[in-house]
């Protein structure tokens, strides 16, 4: 049923996405640690 | 005890007294109201049978908008003038500001339901069915619910930035369950299909926890630095 | 010490993931009435429990947060917020894909799906409230919101439950008692789960306790910088 892989799917691209915003801002702060440790 | 109560009513009757003086809020609020009244009415022509069901969502619907509008000028005036500054350095207790803003709130509010409800009667062509004098419980119960938490939060939105969208973001989640009641409530007495009370209890319900809430917690709120 | 336990910890949760998954999928029998579209409930339920247990811990680290102003505290309650709100939003969009193909429609006023509605709301709302809000008072803010909320959970089931009992609608997921084995698959995804929360909630707690000393080195550097030049 579509409905049910609609579904199983939605769940992970949900949980993806927050892990993804989670490490763009993780990257974001390395960056900046760098930035602040070369002053 | 009676030294919040009477900080309460001179509080209080300050605002009432500006208010009436400057007349400039409640008039603009009050055109306001009528605008929604009118444009709910363009938007949703029911007959009189439907419109029994469902006036009671619609009604409670402009009243909530009206009243956000209020609430966002209510502490605006207190800002201007740095009374809340004043108000955190004086030994005077915060509940009393809390209630003195709320009572007036209240009041407001219930002015603009009164004008508000009979236009809706005429555009509506409305009749209760069910026991009219309950209307007012319900209304009192469900105004005090919107305007305690709205004052409250009004308050909170006071050092954020976009405070006039916060008002309404914080408010509408936490208010569901008193909005459903007082519109579940009204459509009950309007119809007269079914008994209001357990709406009334739980509105009543709401009242106690979130006034209690609302006393205890704003010393915090007022005087965060 | 805890650092290294991550990878491990990582691996586990990936393996009870994958067992729960293979179980839902595959291992659970097919429910009677309404097939395999069922199995959704082996990730939606386990999801709204995940997600009612973080916010309940968000409610104790604000009540700890006011009582006690401690950092930690308002970074766990920041922190389960989020987490929380991720797996709400997974239980609102799991809901109607499984109510539309069983009932015919998207929604119905479900107490639990409602409920859930609803919660969501606040907590969104809340994680608004601390983007806005200018940095000094937020954790304070944010706290009492969250007071504000959980006194306001009960207040909202009931609310739904009676207006259901006056507005009978279908219920979604069934009432009634649950095929043991079924339940079983229910828990162990509820354990992976448990896991995966607490590993994303560990490490954004991390991230941001990390954020917040970079950005208070940054003020400090900012002071030095204009009072060191004439």
């Amino acid at each position: 049923m579509k409905f049910l892989y609609a579904a199983y799917t939605a769940t992970w691209i949900i949980h993806i996405s927050y892990l993804a915003f989670v490490l763009r801002r993780y990257i974001r702060l390395r960056n900046k640690i760098q930035e602040l440790n070369q002053k | 005890m009676s030294a919040l109560a009477t900080l309460t009513r001179a509080s209080l009757s300050k605002d009432l007294r500006l208010e009436w003086r400057s007349k400039d809020a409640i008039n603009s609020m009050l055109f306001f109201a009528l605008l929604v009244v009118v444009i709910f009415s363009f938007s949703f022509d029911p007959t009189a049978e439907e419109s029994r069901r469902i006036a009671g969502g619609l009604v409670w619907v402009a009243f909530l908008f009206a009243a956000v509008v209020a609430l966002n000028q209510t502490w605006a005036r207190e800002l201007r003038n740095q009374v809340l500054d004043a108000y955190r350095v004086s030994p005077a207790p915060a509940n009393a500001l809390f209630l003195a803003k709320a009572l007036g709130n209240f009041i407001f509010v219930i002015v603009l339901e009164a004008f508000m409800t009979p236009l809706f009667i005429v555009f509506y062509n409305l009749r209760a069915l069910g026991a009219a004098y309950q209307l007012l419980i319900v209304s009192a119960l469900g105004t005090w619910a919107l305007v305690v938490n709205g004052t409250f939060f009004a308050a909170m939105s006071l050092r954020t930035r976009s405070r006039e969208i916060m008002l309404p973001l914080l408010l509408f989640p936490i208010s569901i369950p008193a909005l459903l009641a007082t519109v579940e409530g009204t459509t009950a007495i309007l119809t007269g299909d079914y008994s209001p009370k357990f709406w009334i209890v739980l509105l009543a319900a709401y009242n106690v926890v979130f006034t209690t809430a609302c006393l205890l917690l704003f010393d915090k709120v007022l005087n965060a630095e | 010490m805890l650092r290294r336990a991550f990878p491990i910890l990582g691996v586990l949760t990936a393996a009870l993931l994958s067992y729960g998954l293979y179980e839902a999928l595959i291992g659970a029998p097919i429910e009677q009435s309404m097939g395999e579209v069922q199995r959704i409930f082996y990730y939606h339920a386990p999801s709204a429990w995940t997600a009612f247990l973080l916010f309940t811990v968000n409610f104790v680290a604000s009540v700890v947060y006011l009582i006690r102003r401690s950092i930690k505290a308002d970074i766990l309650a920041l922190v389960t917020a989020e987490v929380g709100v991720v797996f709400c939003t997974v239980v609102l969009v799991t809901g109607p894909l499984w109510a539309r193909p069983v009932w015919g429609i998207w929604w119905t006023w479900d107490i639990r799906l409602t409920s859930t509605l609803v919660l969501w709301l606040i907590y969104v709302s809340y994680l608004m409230l601390r983007r806005f809000s200018s940095s000094g008072q937020t954790p304070l803010m944010a706290a009492v919101l969250a007071v504000f909320g959980a006194l306001d959970v009960p207040l909202v089931y009931f609310s739904i439950w009676f207006f259901r009992t006056q507005h009978p609608q279908p219920v979604i997921g069934g009432g009634g008692s649950i095929d043991p084995k079924m339940l079983q698959v229910a828990l162990i995804n509820w354990a992976a789960f448990l896991c995966f929360a607490g590993l994303v909630s560990w490490s954004r707690y991390r991230l941001e306790l990390l954020q917040r000393e970079v950005e208070e080195t940054e003020a400090l550097e900012a002071l030095l910088d204009s009072g060191g030049a004439p």
